[in-house]
């Protein structure tokens, strides 16, 4: 499933889409089915050995094997009606081998014994020596212990699946009557529940099975102005997070108040939409902003989506390398940049780290799936480009001894290949709260939420609007703008980071929808900030008559 | 059982399904494919694989109350258990106001997307297809990146009314991006067929080089209003969206690009230049599309946007029910009608301009006015006086395909594309447009 046929569901798009039909999904099955027991994990590694020998057996010289059962729930409602309530159960294996020096994969549906196992495994050793014939060099995989029989649980309170559809339902269609009530024309809501539970085997010795959760509430209200035709919309402020139902239990310390409210670990979603169609109605009238250079304070909300797209994809090795080049593009954070050790990404005080064991987060797991036990590592330090991401079949070409673990597929019958960990902006060291960075604004725009993305193929030249946007004149937010967005260059746009909020206002936002790879994967990550200041740059304004 | 199913086999196996159903109407969707592709990047194969799939949906009511489930398992067992499934969710479910029914049996148009040529292609047939490509790059001090992808499928539906539909379809999509080894031009093809006969790598091939070997030395021109003649691949990802968003609930609702105060629409109304045509057509040899919708509502030809004019709109079944319309399903197919203008006389006849090869990471901006921005790539040239002086460095563009189709100046023949945004296979002519917005420039190559 990508972004658009996301939007699609959520109404947001236009042609209707039957969810069923997206095979990527796997089977629609009873709610019951989501909280039965996957294959037990003696079982799966005699899975797994089959097609390991099998693999070695036909030639291969390193061998790695995914067990996956994948399941999602989607409540899906507008207004006062439930549109959609959607269960999906995907399970098969993939195998993937290098023989002749070259990668082979092969991935089956539904397999269930060692014949079925070894067929896949043997398929993948074909299809590498039929394409041997066009390799350049070998892979060569950095070194890797294996860990032997291991697992890993992400640590979260209340299953999502173990919460009756009934009380979903109610939540969403209590959500939908909060913002009629309070004057949206309409609304859509939807509340999507993932649960991968992964096993990976490789020939190095290592069986990690594991058990990923991930949530994500979002709603979009729409107001119209009859008279004039116009409407406007705002999305939901919540984040998709490595969590399960407790993220929408809130309490009083996962609130941050302030123009409007923003959540951290727990979402009011009631609350949220509230104020949603309030102020979508706000934005019917909100002043359209003037062009030119404004002092920026952007909440997390907003930021993340900067830090994905202008940090962590130009410090993906396999786009730096070229393997991107035909689709998601290369990347202007080229080697000799990284060899010079003095390439200033950023200010000073940009300091940004990879993390894939961050608690709450998207991409946290305790192995990747190619069997690395996964960590945290810098990418930029006191502004200065210090390192990339990279798996195992990269680690040489930047002199790193093991891989960073961050190898991933977005489903079983995929192959995994080099995805971005978990990419945030450390928080600032000393004492600065919102209020106080606000204060010393003279010209600005304080913008709130994630909007309208778009950065060119290596990184430089982006675009960002947001859900929300305040102007800021001489320290005092001095009422609402629209029709917002903001240009820039990745270098320049760092290097004008002028200070960061400290780690009280540190917040994860995130995408379910990362995409790269041709046939293009989706992968889900979290980018972490406190409010960030960018001193004179460059806003457009988007209005046009038609 | 084979993935892909004859029209027979795919008829006696829905007939058994049907055969399971005790609810008051039970319709039954269908479909199975065999996808192969083979991906490269700096010159040599980097992954390959193949899947095949098969799905089977049942959607069964009780007056409103609807419940569908799917199974991708075709013994007797299954195929009754997930009628019952399908049945049980039926009866727990509330019901669903903006049910309508399901369909009587249809007339369908004839449509032959199916060829054997790209039905029958094997992993070795891949290989060699990008061994073409490799052979001209590697010998060109150019890096090559690629990838190429091919679908043999078939989708079938039946229900308890009597409706029968069948439509079994190939496609084949070829991409390549091509850089100079110092990384200072980029050149790219896209080509998408029915027939895989008619796909040729190594010309495709050509095409991406001369592009990436012509755009190495790009200057930086001052960003702003341009006549730009933008080639079907650059235009089909702006075209795009104004095709996706011709839904008449949205317009209706007054939240669409279509929709007017009051709570009227556009329907009716000139909004782009009079020679505009956008129309659908399931027969069209060039883009053959399936003759049905998923509901099994016949495709026709349809114009969207005639002469300027918008003519239709989609409409759902139960939004037209509502509305007092007859329904319009979303197309299979979409193309745009062109002039007689090559690109080459096009170019002939720019006195100052920007030829635009390919647009990438397009996003909506406004969907009000249908405002996208994203940016070129892969070859942007300065012409003057008629021909081609030099490549340009890439621009970023805030433009609505609306405003665009008012600025328009000449349409081309138009060409069977692949979209670099969607997948999505068009119709599109070369359009020259003036006045095209660029707002900054990019360093990217």
């Amino acid at each position: 499933m990508n972004r658009r046929h996301f939007n699609q569901l959520l109404g947001m798009g236009t042609a209707g889409l039957v969810l069923p039909s997206l095979p990527s999904l796997g089977r629609s099955v009873a709610p019951e089915a989501l909280l039965e027991p996957g294959l037990d994990v003696a079982l799966k590694k005699r899975l797994a050995d089959a097609a390991l020998n099998a693999a070695k057996s036909k030639g291969a010289t390193y061998a790695d094997v995914r067990i996956g059962r994948y399941l999602n729930q989607f409540v899906i409602t507008r207004e006062d009606k439930v549109q959609n309530i959607v269960n999906t159960e995907s399970y098969g294996v993939g195998v993937r081998v290098i023989a002749n020096g070259c990668w082979g994969f092969a991935a089956a549906a539904d397999a269930k014994n060692e014949a079925d196992m070894a067929r896949a495994a043997e398929q993948a050793v074909a299809i590498a020596k039929a394409n041997a014939r066009l390799l350049k060099e070998p892979v060569q995989l950095a070194p890797q212990p294996g860990y032997g029989e291991v697992s890993w649980k992400a640590p979260i309170q209340k299953n999502a699946f173990e919460v009756p559809v009934k009380e979903k339902v109610d939540l969403l269609l209590g959500v939908n009557a909060a913002a009629m009530k309070n004057g949206a024309n309409y609304v859509n809501s939807v509340l999507f529940m993932v649960n991968e539970q992964k096993y990976i085997a490789t020939t190095d010795g290592t069986y990690a099975d594991q058990d990923i959760h991930r949530i994500w509430p979002i709603f979009n209200v729409t107001c119209i102005d009859a008279k004039s035709g116009k409407f406007e919309t705002r999305n939901a402020l919540s984040a998709p997070v490595g969590m399960g139902y407790e993220y929408l239990q809130t309490n009083p310390a996962d609130k941050v108040t302030g123009i409007t409210t923003r959540y951290n670990k727990g979402y009011d979603m009631l609350e949220d939409v509230t104020a949603a169609a309030q102020q979508a109605r706000q934005k019917l009238t909100a002043k359209s902003v003037e062009a030119g250079k404004y002092d920026l304070v952007l909440d997390p909300s907003h930021l993340w989506l900067t830090i994905h797209e202008s940090v962590g994809h130009p410090l993906e090795l396999d786009r730096v390398l070229g393997y991107e080049a035909n689709f998601a593009g290369t990347s202007f954070a080229t080697l000799d940049k990284w060899q010079s050790k003095n390439f200033q990404y950023g200010s000073k005080m940009v300091n940004f780290v990879a993390d894939k064991q961050q608690v709450g987060s998207l991409g946290a797991v305790g192995y990747d799936d190619e069997g690395v036990k996964t960590k945290k590592w810098d990418l930029v330090r006191d502004g200065v480009l210090v390192n990339y991401q990279a798996i195992r079949d990269q680690a040489a070409i930047i002199g790193e001894k093991e891989s960073h673990g961050c190898c991933y597929a977005d489903s079983w019958g995929t192959v995994q290949f080099q995805r971005m960990p978990n990419v945030s902006l450390e928080a600032g060291k000393t004492p600065l709260s919102v209020q106080d960075m606000i204060k010393d604004v003279k010209k600005g725009i304080y913008i709130i939420g994630d909007g309208s993305f778009s950065i060119d193929q290596q990184r430089y030249n982006f675009q960002f609007g947001g859900q929300l946007y305040y102007e800021i004149k001489d320290g005092q937010i001095a009422g609402m703008l629209k029709d917002v967005a903001y240009q820039s260059n990745t270098q320049e746009f760092w290097n004008s980071c002028a200070a960061i909020c400290d780690q009280r206002d540190y917040r994860l936002g995130g995408s379910f929808f990362d995409g790269k790879g041709q046939p293009s994967q989706s992968s889900a990550v979290s980018h972490g900030s406190a409010t960030t200041r960018f001193n004179g740059v460059n806003v457009i304004n988007t209005a046009r008559k038609i | 059982m084979a993935t892909i199913l004859t029209e027979a086999e795919a008829k006696a196996l829905l007939t058994k399904v049907l055969s399971y159903s005790k609810a008051d109407e039970c319709e039954v969707n269908l479909s199975g494919d065999i996808r192969g592709n083979i991906r490269y990047a700096r010159n040599a194969v980097s992954t390959s694989g193949s899947r095949a799939n098969q799905n089977l949906v049942v959607q069964s009511a009780f007056g409103k109350k609807v419940g569908t489930a799917t199974i991708d398992e075709f013994d007797d067992a299954s195929l009754e258990k997930v009628v019952r499934r399908a049945e049980e969710l039926a009866r727990l479910a509330p019901e669903n106001p903006e049910w309508v029914g399901i369909l009587g049996p249809q007339t369908y148009l004839k449509s032959n997307g199916y060829f054997e040529s790209t039905a029958k292609l094997t992993a070795e047939d891949r290989a060699e297809a990008v061994a073409k490509s490799l052979e001209l790059t590697r010998t060109q001090n150019l890096t090559a990146a690629g990838f190429l992808e091919d679908v043999n499928g078939y989708q079938a539906m039946m229900n308890s009314k009597g409706l029968f539909a069948y439509y079994p379809s190939t496609n084949i999509n070829f991409s390549l991006t091509v850089r100079t080894d110092d990384g200072k031009g980029s050149g790219y093809v896209a080509k998408g067929f029915s027939d895989a006969s008619k796909l040729d790598t190594a010309a495709a091939t050509r095409i991406a080089a001369q592009k990436a070997a012509a755009s190495a030395s790009a200057q930086a021109l001052e960003p702003g209003k341009y006549t730009v003649i933008l080639e079907p691949t650059a235009g089909a990802v702006l075209m795009e969206q104004l095709f996706f968003s011709m839904d008449a609930r949205s317009a209706d609702e007054g939240r669409s690009f279509l929709s007017k105060p009051g709570g009227k629409t556009k329907l009716g109304e000139k909004i782009v230049d009079p020679r505009v045509t956008i129309y659908s057509d399931p027969t069209n040899p060039e883009l053959p599309a399936s003759p049905w919708a998923g509901d099994g509502q016949p495709q026709q030809r349809i114009n969207w946007i005639e002469k300027g004019i918008v003519k239709n709109m989609a409409y759902s079944r139960y939004w037209a029910q509502k509305q007092g319309k007859k329904p319009v399903p979303f197309p299979n197919n979409v193309m745009m009608a062109g002039g007689t203008a090559s690109l080459e006389d096009m170019i002939k006849s720019t006195q100052r301009g920007i030829l635009v090869t390919k647009l990438w990471y397009i996003r909506e901006v406004d969907p009000q006015t249908l405002l996208y921005t994203g940016l070129t790539r892969d070859g942007t040239f300065y012409i003057e006086n008629g021909k081609i002086k030099h490549a340009v460095k890439n621009f970023r563009f805030n433009e609505s395909p609306v405003i665009m189709l008012n600025n328009l100046e000449t349409l081309g023949r138009p060409e069977r594309v692949v979209s670099t945004e969607s997948d999505g296979n068009y119709l599109i002519p070369p359009m020259k447009i003036r006045e095209f917005t660029f707002s900054s420039l990019s360093d990217a190559v």
